[in-house]
């Protein structure tokens, strides 16, 4: 049975096999990822959980490739990112990746952030990319804030921008590494329908790396538990809650099932993570 | 009434727009209106000092022996009609545009090409650093060896005043560039070229126009100091042309205190209106801090 939404999409399938991440293998020899496998079916989203400092980012910057791995490999749909012979990925608008902290331009409007990828790339020309950047910015409700400077929009409105730009690639794999994580409750709402609206609207394959146990029940079809450092899948728990979702679903009895069940599986692996001393580390 | 005059406030220290309508509004609001009294105690305090020697008997310290405000007023009423003074004016801030621009035109590519290359970095920084700590008042005898110009050798130690600021402000502003917009640029396909046109660049803006506030005080300080030592250029010993710096010293030499006191004011206001010119130029480049 598949849980991926109703619409047909081929694309964006990502399989890790194996992958191994290794910090400073010379000195302190820091083991982050360790022969974790696990696939992401096209149009999915897939939610990552684990304990602070268990080696999310790590694996979600491989695939970006920003990092090489140190062993076994990545593929997107069936095309091998990095494995033996190629340590990184490369880097590329097939896979678009939206920080915690957000990365959008300082000094670019949202509305040339929006269109910065096909302009550079040469895809389209300045007014074209410009009339699809208006395009998609309308479509996700970001109408009006064209001509404001990141600095002049909230937190949460960078975010969506952010990932409007992303979208604007037509990548095929979203990589959202704890984006809504310094947002308020209320905001981050907000952002979850704005998402999971986007997500219907462009079938696109989703790895978002959480921490909250809710958020990750309400918008994956699955969640992966992580392990404690080194990381790799404890469990991957499917989301058999209908969709389309909206904020009322938290309140149903499956809903706390879920979470309820994940808070035990994550609670493990949080504890050997906290006895061993592991920092609470949000640069990395 | 979109004609928009600027200001620096002394709390903030940052630019601020205003509409010219809002003119007197901002004249008679509370802070100006304490600014205004404290200047005018301040006049009033000094004029008492300077005229102690009349009403005490005997001079207090230090304002005792200094030229009155109205004294210096009429010194500079005198002063105004003259050639030599406003030839002064001329000199000294010709002096720094040279400088300063030859800093920035040198000091930003040079700073930039540090940030971006380690390989640079690694070879030129020892010397760089080593010339540093050197002031660049030190170098005004050497410099006047080697330029063929008196002119050029006080450009030429105004420049290092600005230089060293504005690159070591270049490299430092490239180093709190995040990374991740550099990734982010990556991701959407960036050029290297680009990645340097967009993200660099631009990311180091801000701490060029830093560097540059910082360095066109420094120039100031630099250019009156270099025409005192250096007698006052090709300016020579005339007095007309040698730059406000000589126009102070030369007022001491002749005896005309007041004019000491005019001198030194001309150069608060010079520096004071440079440094505008300069955060208005740094405003114009980094439209989107102005908006925040
Ligand atoms: N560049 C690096 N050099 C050395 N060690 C690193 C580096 N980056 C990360 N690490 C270490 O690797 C481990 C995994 O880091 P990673 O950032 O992938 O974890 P994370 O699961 O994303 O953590 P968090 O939940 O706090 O974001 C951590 O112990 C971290 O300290
Ligand atoms: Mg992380």
């Amino acid at each position: 049975m598949s849980l991926v939404s109703q619409k047909q999409v081929r694309r964006g399938a990502i399989r890790i096999e194996d992958a191994v991440k290794i910090y400073d293998p010379e000195g302190a020899h820091i083991l982050a990822v360790d022969h974790c496998s696990f696939a992401v079916a096209p149009g999915e989203i897939c939610m990552l959980l684990g304990p602070s400092g268990c080696g999310k980012t790590s694996l979600l910057n491989a695939i970006a490739g920003f990092h090489r791995l140190d062993g076994g490999a990545i593929y997107l749909d069936d095309e091998m990112l990095c494995g033996p012979g190629r340590r990184a990925a490369a880097i590329g608008p097939d896979r678009i990746v939206v920080f915690q902290n957000g990365a959008l331009f300082p000094w670019k409007t949202a509305l040339e952030n929006v269109a910065f990828g096909p302009v550079v790339q040469g895809r389209l020309s300045k007014p074209e990319a410009f009339a699809r950047a208006r395009q998609l910015m309308a479509d996700a409700g970001l109408g009006g804030h064209e001509d404001a400077y990141p600095g002049q929009i909230s937190s949460g409105l960078r975010r969506r921008v952010e990932i409007v730009r992303a979208l604007l690639n037509d990548p095929a794999v979203l990589l959202l590494d704890e984006p809504y994580r310094a947002l308020d409750a209320l905001t981050r709402s907000v952002m979850h329908e704005a998402l999971l609206d986007t997500h219907a609207r462009t079938g696109v394959t989703i790895i978002f790396i959480t921490h909250d146990i809710e958020e990750a029940v309400f918008l994956g079809h699955r969640v992966v538990v992580m392990t404690a450092r080194p990381c790799r899948p404890k469990r991957i728990f499917d989301i058999d809650l209908p969709r389309p979702r909206d904020i009322g679903i938290v309140a149903s009895k499956r809903f706390r099932e879920l979470t309820a069940e994940i808070a035990g599986t994550l609670d493990a692996e949080a504890l050997k993570s906290f006895a061993r001393g592991e920092k609470e580390g949000h640069a990395a | 009434m979109t004609q928009q005059a600027a200001i620096i406030t002394p709390d903030s220290g940052r630019l601020l727009r205003f509409r010219t309508a809002a003119l007197p509004r901002l004249l008679f609001n509370r802070s100006s209106r304490r600014a205004i009294v404290s200047i005018l105690a301040a006049i009033a305090l000094w004029q008492l000092g300077a005229t102690s020697r009349e009403w005490l008997g005997w001079p207090v310290p230090v304002l005792g022996h200094v030229p009155a405000p109205d004294a210096v007023l009429v010194a500079w009423y005198h002063v105004l009609g003259d050639a030599g003074y406003w030839q002064s004016w001329y000199q000294s801030f010709l002096r720094v545009a040279m400088g300063f621009a030859a800093a920035t035109a040198i000091g930003v590519p040079f700073g930039l090409t540090l940030a971006m290359s380690p390989t640079c970095r690694g070879i030129v920084l020892p010397v760089f650093e080593l010339l540093r700590p050197i002031p660049p008042l030190a170098w005004v005898p050497a410099s006047i060896l080697f330029w063929p110009t008196q002119e050029l050798s006080i450009d030429f130690v105004i420049f290092l005043g600005a230089f060293y600021t504005i690159v070591l402000n270049v490299l430092g502003g490239a180093e709190t560039i995040d990374i991740r917009l550099v990734q982010a640029a990556r991701s959407m396909g960036a050029s290297r070229i680009n990645i340097f046109r967009r993200i660099i660049l631009p990311g180091v803006l801000p701490s060029i126009g830093a560097g540059m506030e910082v360095a066109i005080g420094i120039t100031w300080e630099v250019v009156v100091a270099a025409e005192m030592i250096s007698g006052g250029g090709s300016g020579g010993a005339s007095g007309a042309g040698g730059g406000l710096g000589f126009f102070i010293w030369n007022s001491y030499v002749g005896g005309s205190y007041p004019d000491i006191v005019v001198g030194m004011i001309s150069i608060g206001i010079a520096g004071y209106g440079s440094s505008a010119l300069v955060r208005l130029l740094q405003t114009r480049l980094t439209p989107w801090l102005e908006a925040r």
